[in-house]
């Protein structure tokens, strides 16, 4: 089962993005800011990271620059979730790394699209 | 179909408009859609100052509205969409079909239809596919032609416009990068992407596009729900427009199976279905004999 790490400081959204993965049959866990995020993904890597942009104490785009710097046997793929959907932020979040992009609010078709295009399912 | 009420409860008037949209376009109502009709068609009764169905009705009844009858029919069917819809089918397309169906072409002429594309989303999946794989195209001449009996969702296709929820469902976010400029909070598919698709409003019932052999036909979720009787009226008529060997390609979970005689199975390309009296087939026949 493929693993996913949700993280947003936002409980309903963690909860809707839970909901949509476990019917994808992925198995899900949540952080609710990047420190948070960056420690569980130390612990175990998942298969794919759903990133929110603005968070306390470690923002998503700060998430992945640390997470560029760490060294880990696996990099997770990266699908930042946000309410930017400027340009700027886009190629911004691109070329920090991140894989893929959804803008909130996101529906279940959305997301297994983009699931299946960095190849989760 | 389980779902709904039984059909004797539907108001006459549901049963003159849903009758109204399978008599233009093929399409029947599912029930639980055609209790969905009022609804659909809120906009246009709110437009046209009517009260309720039994309103419109009449006024279609009344004279040669065609506009109106228009709008209807183009606010029952369903135009659901995305780029890249079924991602496994457009991988399959691009990295087995096509490169197939080149070798076959010694002219380097490529002709693909998309037949039902709503609002186009199918056909620039293809172009974009077409434009990254430049290269491999080189001298070619490639004409995408994509149809649709909705003349609402021909425009918005032609117009290259999409929501941020449009493109996010399937396209990816390099391909929207590369292929997409936004305007205001939508997104607008660059000119030449947009020029390498012919749109045209037609219906497969009667199909006037022009006519000749297409070398891969794409025909997907339009013909769920067509009648039996419509369906092999249809795969006749996409057998005439398909060059012997092409391919026609359906929805996921569609199939020509007891419906035509004219496409075969595909054997090597999953999903597709081979115009009777190609090469392939031929060869088939060959390895069959010598059996
Ligand atoms: C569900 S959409 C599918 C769009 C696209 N092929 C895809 O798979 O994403 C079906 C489309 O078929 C069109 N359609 C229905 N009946 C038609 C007919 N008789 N002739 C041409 N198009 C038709 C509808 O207007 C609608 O846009």
């Amino acid at each position: 089962m493929k693993k996913c790490l949700v993280v947003d400081d936002s409980k309903v959204i963690r909860k809707v993005a839970r909901h949509i993965l476990e019917s994808l049959d992925i198995n899900v866990t949540e952080a609710c800011d990047g420190r948070d995020a960056l420690t569980q993904c130390e612990a175990s890597i998942p298969d794919v990271v759903l990133l929110d942009w603005n968070m306390p104490v470690m923002s998503g785009m700060e998430f992945l620059q640390e997470l560029s710097r760490t060294k880990m046997a696996a990099r997770p793929k990266v699908i930042f979730c946000t309410t930017e959907n400027g340009l700027g932020h886009i190629k911004a979040a691109v070329e920090a790394g991140a894989d893929e992009y959804v803008m909130k609010p996101f529906d279940r078709d959305t997301l297994e699209s983009k699931l299946q295009i960095v190849g989760i399912i | 179909m389980s779902d709904a009420a039984p059909c004797t409860t539907f108001t006459g008037a549901m049963r003159v408009l849903a009758g109204l949209l399978e008599s233009r376009t093929g399409q029947i109502l599912s029930e639980n859609r055609i209790w969905r009709i009022e609804t659909a068609l809120k906009p246009i009764l709110r437009a046209n100052g009517l009260t309720d169905l039994e309103a419109l009705v009449s006024r279609l009844l009344s004279g040669i509205e065609r506009q109106l009858s228009d709008d209807v029919v183009n606010a029952l069917l369903n135009n659901e969409s995305s780029f890249f819809r079924d991602l496994q089918t457009f991988e399959m397309i691009s990295r087995e079909l096509l490169p197939h169906i080149q070798a076959t072409r010694p002219d380097k002429v490529l002709r693909v239809w998309c037949a039902g594309c709503s609002t186009g989303q199918e056909a620039y999946s293809l172009a974009i596919q077409f434009q990254k794989n430049a290269e491999l195209w080189r001298g070619w001449r490639i004409s995408i032609l994509a149809t649709d009996i909705s003349t609402a969702a021909i425009a918005r296709a032609q117009s290259g416009i999409f929501s941020q929820i449009d493109v996010q469902r399937g396209l990816a976010i390099t391909d929207l990068l590369a292929c997409f400029e936004p305007v205001g909070d939508d997104w607008k598919i660059n000119e030449d992407l947009r020029r390498m698709v012919d749109f045209r409003t037609d219906n497969l019932l009667e199909p006037k596009v022009p006519g000749g052999h297409y070398d891969l036909i794409l025909c997907r979720n339009v013909l769920l729900y067509f009648s039996l009787e419509m369906r092999r009226k249809v795969f006749d008529r996409l057998a005439q427009y398909s060059r012997p060997g092409g391919y026609l390609m359906l929805g996921a979970g569609e199939t020509v199976i007891g419906q035509t005689d004219d496409f075969l199975s595909s054997r090597e390309f999953r999903g597709s279905y081979e115009r009777r009296g190609g090469l392939g087939e031929v060869a088939e026949h060959t390895i069959r004999r010598a059996r």
